[in-house]
């Protein structure tokens, strides 16, 4: 099973490392990693996605809580959560084909972010099967060049 | 504030934490740091590999169970150094070990003697640091030592840039640390206790399963009181052996793959297993499935990680063994049951156990006068009453050891259980004769593994350390020929030490002493004129060559399914 889990830790050299060594050492596997400051600088935040069952899940987080600079280890999918993920898509976009491109856009609420003679980059931004879905759209059309970020999560607010 | 070196402040911080000893070995990154220790009081202890330094740095601080110090220069220095980090990791042994590293300026750009040894040991320590700025080096000296010390112990690196070394720095006073990440849950949760408590006034047939947290957390006498209280018979890991006194009745010795037959039949019939500061380590399971599969699991560890890590746990306790067993002890106390009745109930468990002892003893095959190992090893036990410090390589030497030896006290085993470094009784032994001179050490050691660290005879010598190092001589790297004897045709392959050296003339050689036994009525003669010669001796025992370890379980079976003598 998906498990989406956050880690907030200190926003050190080699931090990041220790994570993943923690992960390729132990078997683990990673689906995808994003990092960044948190509002203290001291602080980074970092989204995982992961896949295993409840035990496997269970020496992840306490493998992770067991590093000396991580604060804080959160499995995020056991409540209610946003997660967006981002990607960069240069698609084919000759004179026959500029229009259903744009129209392939409109539908996923995307933004061309720069145009050539030849191609549109396109900015999309969703859950991962949201990125997935207008990937799959646009192949036939020609996509030339894919960079995607990883999940970030956040928990969504209690709402009483 | 007092301006100093950063030198003499890292001398400042060893000394401010009761560092008498460090081990280490020069070279140009950590030259400034041997200069202000040339001047200081601590006693460096000059070995001839690295890995030495760092496991005799180990065997002091399992002897003592305070921080081991060792010093190791960059590059070559550190990486001969890293298996002996593992080796301390894999049984939490808390130690800092020192490297030096070349100039910050330079790190990166491949220079001499330059090794990332951060990233290198960062999976086989508790945690490490590079200190790049000179007033980190203080703070992070005393958060080494801190996080070595603390929760499950384990070794700590700092690396340590030349310039970082010789530039000044602030010595500020030492303030109680308290780290937001790092807090180790020493303390019981009592609802856990009680739930614990209950199953076993509860349960028929328990059994506890003692590691080596026992040992580290110093709570054998706990332990020792739970035990005795209720009547609960106690089965040790390798690294626990001595949490428990071995000649205790209720005492069943080791368990696992070599462990004694009585106790692997207790554990698979038990109802009830108490692990205290044990990890179910695949050597102590066997196949997992068919382990304690009748009992509940109450787990006590201070280290989250190791609970329902290898098999699942009815009642897992997070704390200190010594806080839990203490908790445990008063929750019983005062429960309000006759706890003498609840013992007497465990009656006819004792008698069915002392019946499987009967049956299966330890033991082994008298062959007249060619030496059986285990014999040198019943004969050291008698002659120094179980209460030796014993180091051990690792192999079939090792197992013999932890089988025939009984082990009366803790911190009397000083052996690599969970890595199994060949190469480690040597050195750890003068470690541990280090921390305490009037104790007698013996290594107990295969021709094969005291050849790894061989080298450390000089530093023996040079130290007035006069640990004995009995040689259980089979000329064959014994238990990987064991398993080929009985799983792949008796196929040698790379199992035969054709050239061996001479042990005695090579002590001599050290200008140590050498003896050698090579009948069963020679053993004793040997050990006893060992032990009161007043030097390093070798005693090369030429034992059985193809005697095995036994009981055995083979890899991947039942622990029940035991190969028996």
């Amino acid at each position: 099973m998906k498990h989406t889990i956050s880690v907030l830790l200190q926003n050190k050299p080699g931090v990041l490392s220790r994570v993943t060594g923690l992960f390729s050492g132990r078997g683990f596997n990673i689906e995808s990693l994003s990092v960044a400051e948190t509002l203290d600088s001291t602080v980074s935040c970092l989204t995982l996605v992961t896949r295993g069952d409840n035990a496997i899940v269970e020496q992840i987080t306490k493998q992770l809580h067991k590093l000396i600079d991580v604060i804080k280890v959160t499995d995020i999918s056991e409540g209610e959560y946003v997660e967006r993920e981002m990607a960069l898509i240069r698609v084919k976009a000759e004179t026959t084909t500029r229009a259903e491109v744009l129209r392939v856009i409109d539908i996923f609420r995307g933004k061309v972010v720069d145009v050539s003679p030849k191609s549109y980059a396109v900015e999309v931004t969703g859950s991962a099967t949201k990125i997935q879905a207008i990937i799959d759209i646009l192949r036939p059309i020609g996509i030339k060049e894919i960079v995607r970020t990883g999940t970030i999560a956040m928990v969504r607010a209690p709402k009483k | 504030m007092e301006k100093v070196t950063g030198s003499i402040a890292i001398i400042k911080c060893l000394e401010e934490e009761g560092v008498k000893t460090i081990f280490g070995f020069p070279g140009g990154a950590v030259i400034d740091l041997y200069d202000d220790l040339y001047k200081s009081d601590i006693l460096h202890v000059l070995v001839r590999h690295e890995q030495g330094a760092v496991h005799a740095a180990d065997g002091l601080a399992r002897v003592t169970g305070e921080v081991g110090v060792a010093l190791l220069t960059s590059g070559p220095g550190a990486t001969n150094g890293v298996t002996a980090i593992a080796t301390a990791y894999m049984d939490s042994i808390p130690m800092v070990i020192l490297t030096g590293q070349v100039p910050t300026p330079l790190i990166g750009n491949d220079a001499f003697q330059e090794v990332d040894i951060v990233g290198i040991t960062r999976p086989c320590t508790k945690h490490n640091y590079l200190v790049s700025k000179a007033e980190d080096l203080v703070p992070t000296l005393r958060e080494a030592f801190h996080i070595a010390r603390t929760g499950r112990p384990g070794p700590v690196l700092i690396d340590l840039p030349k310039d970082v070394v010789a530039s000044m720095v602030d010595f500020e006073e030492k303030k109680p640390i308290r780290m937001q990440t790092y807090q180790p849950t020493y303390e019981p949760h009592m609802g856990q206790i009680e739930k614990a408590c209950k199953e076993i006034l509860k349960a028929k047939n328990p059994v506890l399963y003692v590691g080596g947290g026992v040992i580290l957390s110093n709570s054998n006498e706990e332990l020792a009181e739970l035990a005795t209280k209720l009547n609960i018979p106690v089965t040790m890991t390798l690294m626990g052996l001595g949490g428990f006194p071995g000649r205790n009745d209720l005492s069943m010795g080791m368990l696992g793959m070599h462990g004694s037959y009585t106790a692997n039949m207790a554990v698979a019939k038990s109802d009830l297993l108490i692990a205290v500061g044990a990890r179910f380590d695949d050597r102590v399971t066997g196949r997992i499935d068919a382990f304690a599969p009748h009992a509940q699991i109450i787990h006590i560890d201070i280290d989250p990680t190791s609970i329902s890590k290898n098999v699942a746990v009815d009642i897992p306790i997070v704390a200190d063994c010594k806080h839990a067993l203490t908790a445990m002890n008063t929750w019983l106390d005062s429960c309000g049951h006759n706890l003498e009745e609840v013992g007497a109930t465990h009656t006819p468990w004792l008698e069915t156990i002392a019946a499987w002892t009967k049956k299966h003893p330890m033991g082994y095959l008298d062959e007249g006068e060619t030496i059986k190992p285990q014999y040198v090893i019943e004969k050291l036990d008698e002659l120094t009453n179980g209460d030796a410090i014993i180091t051990t390589e690792v192999g079939q030497n090792q197992m013999w050891a932890a089988q025939f030896y009984k082990f009366n006290k803790p911190r009397r085993l000083i052996t690599s259980g969970g890595l199994g470094t060949m190469g480690y009784g040597l050195p750890a032994a003068i470690g541990a004769k280090m921390a305490f001179p009037d104790a007698t050490v013996i290594d107990v050691a295969g021709d094969g593994s005291i050849q790894m660290n061989i080298q450390e005879l000089a530093t023996a010598k040079q130290y007035n350390c006069p640990v004995k190092i009995c040689i259980l001589n089979n000329n064959y790297l014994g238990m990987v020929r064991q398993w080929q004897e009985l799983f792949y045709d008796k196929h040698y392959a790379g199992t035969i030490m054709e050239v061996t050296p001479d042990f005695v003339a090579l002590a001599e050689a050290y200008d140590c002493v050498g003896l050698r036994a090579t009948k069963t009525s020679e053993v004793e003669s040997v050990i006893k004129e060992a032990l009161s010669i007043d030097n390093v001796v070798i005693m090369d025992f030429r034992i059985a060559r193809e005697e095995g370890v036994f009981p055995m379980v083979p890899a991947g079976k039942a622990t029940t399914e035991m190969l028996l003598v």
